[in-house]
């Protein structure tokens, strides 16, 4: 049974129903609000879990085998220990052992570690991912290697859907860096410490089973209680849940790349020179090379004037960490720690607080934190003439990595995309964005190195920026300067089938992605 | 027997935005073109057109031409291709890209030349972008950055830059080598509307004589009345001796450089943070440029990541009397151009004096005064200087004097 394509509200051609699910062709921006009620997970009693509050069993696989596993379930895990995770795989690997079929992967992001697991995609353990698919995953699902339709969300849509009910999750996996036997669970000891678990509230509050996954098992009480033993049905000790080295960068360094630091001052500046960076504002950047030069250069803007940003919310770095301790920023709000300087920081600093993005990005939730936010500072794979962004396709059509909070993050007040005009041969601005991941109305400035164009929808911004002295140009100009030095690409061809489908924050379908012809 | 295979370029993984070009000529069965690139499923098509134009431009009619591309733009595919064709002995003929009209501009002998930006000549990635990054010059580098095996390659790549790459009107300059060989570079930049010329290891007024004949002989028809300027590099202890002579050696020097690695090198010491061992040469230069009516400029500063050495190093540059330096990497640029700047003292003191001579020219009297204290006319010049140096650095406007409170 084939869906029906459908246009929807942003003109992309959508799926009106994925993986026999029917689905919500994207209506605009604040258009659809779920109804109902949250979805809730079965009720649980007391009575059947242990009275001395011990939950270890010997193994995952027992863990597992208790849980129920079967054909078609839907296993959700997180990504805090990043490219060092070693739990995501054990879990397939079991399955697969087990001749188990047809499962869901609910992952919220997917690293190079878990390259292994195309094998399943291919044999069949494995329906489908939800969640982001990057390198050889990415690669597999463009060429129709996975059964399923794969679904990408951004980390707050994770967290919408769980919420409604678009995704039940099965089994919960969390991976901990530190628990005790009655499930309570934190990240900051341990030999794979991560600092924070940000993204792993929805999953253990809404799913059937919960198992938390440990290599540190700690006496009671486990504290501070970044997952509360209350909603854990088992707990199993590993030798191992990560690689250390891989988990956190044993430190996070700004640029070298004269073109992205160049960038980088321009942005600080154009924050500077617009009145969105003064004393009490609210900021968030990212932890690549080029957002952390820009909070370096912030840092020394507010440095000199004696301010500081109410709060940052993270995706924490050194950086951060730097401005919080020598003034420039009174609270960081953090979901994530990107490096140890990190990690140390949030048993060190009382104003470096855990906040994961349950509470941050969640369009079910009454307000978000991204939406207060006056600088929000995000990258992208393509821009096109009317601002909209794409950030999981290359230009060549493959799946090149999720959404990441990206789209959540769009609903600051003044978005900023700090990008190269071309990376190698190329072009960042096109004419259509090859996958719509964000509508251009929610996309303020694009910076480059070779100028600023302001969405023309922003008059205000135009304004404050008149006599300043920055290399304002339009997209167009940009677009026609970029093309001239590397020439117009060549346009992906695809079949028919749609391979993937992309969540706007509301749980529509934003635009779908179809298997390349290759 | 001649050669029946060569290759022209860069590969590897941290090669980007450049390209191998690998042909091997054979006697028959027409021409095959392999294509392996990062960019090939957005540019493969192109990128084989182009292989197939340039094949017949040389009239390459039986071989295996291979490229092995990490994104380089079609002005580096080219060069990469004719080096392989010289190489081959295939064609004398030249590749010209088209000629941007926004490289077409000229210099004066006057401009600032507080910053200059080196660029290794044979990695196009760093070309791109390097206009953007306010260096009054760049310098596109056919000496020390280039492998020896890699010089005649280096050579068409860069006339293909200044033909092709917006420079932003930064002073277009060439670094050509040494000696015969240096001779030779000229016939591939000048007609490409080169601004400056450097000359490294500089000890002969007949060798700068001779670089003048050959650039007059080079200018392209069409840049002909554009001039192209000499800066020598004084980098051994005979050239400190010459400077005065180098500085006057033809009317087209317009500034004399020092190069301390190879300086030190010859006197058989070691480079220092502070610099005594070279004091002599840098003062001896100083007062040879200025006796001479031309800037003296300094040698580059090579801890890129030392920006408060950088600061520093400027600072004494410019107490000496220096009017420039090298920049070897571009953050070097905002701090050398800040630090060569008159600072807010120099500028207050300057505007003063400036607005004094206009009053005074006004009210007819023919001496300045501020104050009780005469001004003499070459103070009043050197606060004109200052003036327009802190109007074109954008530090003042160019009407302060309407709001000006004396």
């Amino acid at each position: 049974m084939s869906a029906n394509m459908i246009k929807n509200a942003a003109g992309r051609m959508v799926p009106d129903s994925i993986n026999g699910q029917p689905a919500v062709p994207f209506k605009g921006v604040g258009k659809h609000r779920p109804e109902g009620r949250k979805y809730a997970p079965p009720i649980p009693s007391c009575i059947d879990y242990p009275d001395d509050g011990n939950k270890v069993v010997k193994s995952l696989k027992e863990a597992l085998e208790l849980c129920g596993l079967r054909d078609g379930m839907c296993i959700s895990t997180h990504h805090h220990l990043r490219d060092g995770d070693m739990v995501s795989n054990m879990i397939f690997d079991l399955a697969h052992d087990k001749g188990i079929k047809d499962l869901v992967w609910l992952p919220s992001a997917s690293f190079p570690v878990n390259d292994p697991l195309v094998s399943y995609l291919i044999d069949g353990t494995i329906n489908r991912i939800e969640g982001s698919m990057n390198g050889p995953l990415g690669r597999a699902v463009s060429e129709g290697k996975m059964k399923g339709t794969a679904i990408l969300r951004s980390h707050g849509g994770r967290v919408q859907a769980i919420q409604d009910g678009e995704v039940k999750i099965d089994i919960a996996v969390i991976a901990c860096p530190s628990a005790d036997m009655f499930g309570n669970a934190t990240a900051t000891e341990g030999p794979s410490a991560c600092g924070v678990l940000g993204y792993a509230k929805a999953d253990y509050m809404y799913a059937d089973r919960v198992i938390v996954v440990t290599d540190n098992l700690v006496p009671v009480p486990c504290f501070p209680m970044l997952i509360e033993g209350n909603y854990v049905d088992f707990v199993v000790v590993v030798d191992k849940i990560g690689m250390p080295e891989k988990i956190v960068s044993g430190t996070t360094t700004i640029t070298r790349s004269p073109d992205r630091l160049l960038i980088a001052e321009l942005t600080a500046k154009f924050c500077e020179v617009t009145g969105m960076l003064r004393d009490g504002c609210y900021m968030q950047a990212g932890a690549g090379g080029t957002s952390l030069a820009i909070g370096y250069y912030m840092h020394q803007i507010l440095k000199a004037k004696g301010q500081a940003c109410q709060l940052g919310f993270g995706g924490t770095t050194k950086y951060m960490v730097q401005m919080l301790e020598e003034g420039t920023m009174k609270h960081i709000l953090d979901a994530q720690a990107f490096d140890l300087d990190a990690v140390a920081s949030i048993s060190r600093n009382a104003n470096h607080h855990h906040y994961p993005v349950f509470n941050a990005y969640n369009f079910h939730s009454k307000g978000n934190l991204t939406s207060m936010m006056d600088i929000m500072i995000l990258g992208a794979t393509e821009v096109d003439l009317n601002y909209n962004g794409n950030v999981v396709t290359h230009s060549d059509g493959y799946l090149l990595h999720g959404i990441g909070g990206w789209q959540n993050c769009l609903h600051a007040r003044n978005v900023i995309l700090p990008v190269p005009l071309f990376r190698d041969r190329i072009p960042v601005i096109v004419d259509e964005v090859t996958t719509l991941v964000g509508p251009g109305e929610m996309i303020d400035v694009i910076i480059t190195e070779r100028g600023i164009a302001i969405n023309p929808k922003r008059l205000d911004l135009l304004d404050a920026v008149k006599g300043s002295g920055l290399p304002l140009k339009t997209i167009e100009q940009l677009k026609a300067e970029a093309d001239a030095l590397c020439g117009i690409p060549k346009k992906p061809r695809y079949k028919d089938n749609v391979v993937a489908a992309i969540k706007w924050v509301d749980g529509t379908v934003i635009d779908s992605v179809r298997q390349l012809d290759i | 027997m001649s050669i029946r295979i060569a290759e022209a370029g860069n590969e590897g993984p941290k090669v980007r935005s450049d390209c191998k070009v690998i042909i091997e000529l054979r006697d028959s069965g027409g021409l095959e073109i392999n294509v392996k690139s990062k960019v090939k499923s957005l540019y493969g098509d192109d990128i084989l057109k182009q292989l197939q134009e340039l094949s017949d431009y040389f009239g390459l009619k039986n071989a295996l031409v291979s490229i092995i591309d990490q994104g380089a733009l079609p002005f580096v595919i080219a060069a990469r291709f004719e080096s392989v064709v010289k190489l081959l002995g295939i064609s004398e003929r030249e590749y010209l890209p088209a000629f941007l009209p926004q490289n077409k501009y000229s210099t004066r002998r006057d401009i600032f030349r507080f910053t200059r930006l080196y660029l290794p000549g044979n990695t196009p990635a760093m070309m791109l972008n390097a206009g953007l990054h306010g260096s009054n010059g760049i310098i596109l580098d056919l000496e020390d950055s280039v492998a020896p095996a890699k010089k005649d390659e280096a050579r068409l790549l860069i006339r293909n830059v200044l033909r092709c790459i917006d420079l932003f009107g930064a002073e277009r300059m060439v670094r050509i080598n040494q000696g015969e060989r240096g001779l030779e570079d000229l016939k591939y930049v000048i007609p490409q509307n080169v601004n400056l010329v450097l000359v490294p290891k500089c000890e002969s007024v007949e060798y700068l004589k001779q670089v003048d004949a050959s650039i007059a002989r080079c200018k392209a028809p069409e840049f002909k009345d554009h001039p192209v300027f000499l800066m020598p590099i004084i980098e051994s202890a005979l050239g400190v001796e010459m400077a005065f002579e180098l500085a006057k050696a033809t009317p087209n020097v317009v500034a004399l450089a020092i190069g301390l690695e190879d300086f030190t090198a010859d006197l058989g010491t070691k480079r220092t943070q502070e610099g005594t061992e070279s004091l002599y040469a840098r003062y001896r230069m100083v007062n040879a440029c200025k006796a001479a009516g031309i800037q003296p400029i300094d040698s580059v500063y090579s801890d890129v990541d030392n920006m408060d050495g950088l600061r520093e190093n400027v600072a004494s540059s410019k107490a000496l009397g220096f009017e420039g330096m090298g920049c070897i990497h571009p953050r070097q640029v905002p701090v050398i151009q800040e630090c060569f700047a008159p600072d807010s003292d120099e500028l207050d003191k300057a505007m003063k004096i400036v607005n004094a001579a206009i009053e005074g020219e006004k009210a007819g009297l023919g001496v300045v005064s501020l104050g009780s204290k005469m001004i003499d006319p070459p103070v009043v010049k050197r606060a004109e200087r200052t003036i327009n140096l802190a109007i074109n650095l954008n530090i003042i406007d160019k009407n302060w004097r309407d709001n000006y409170v004396s």
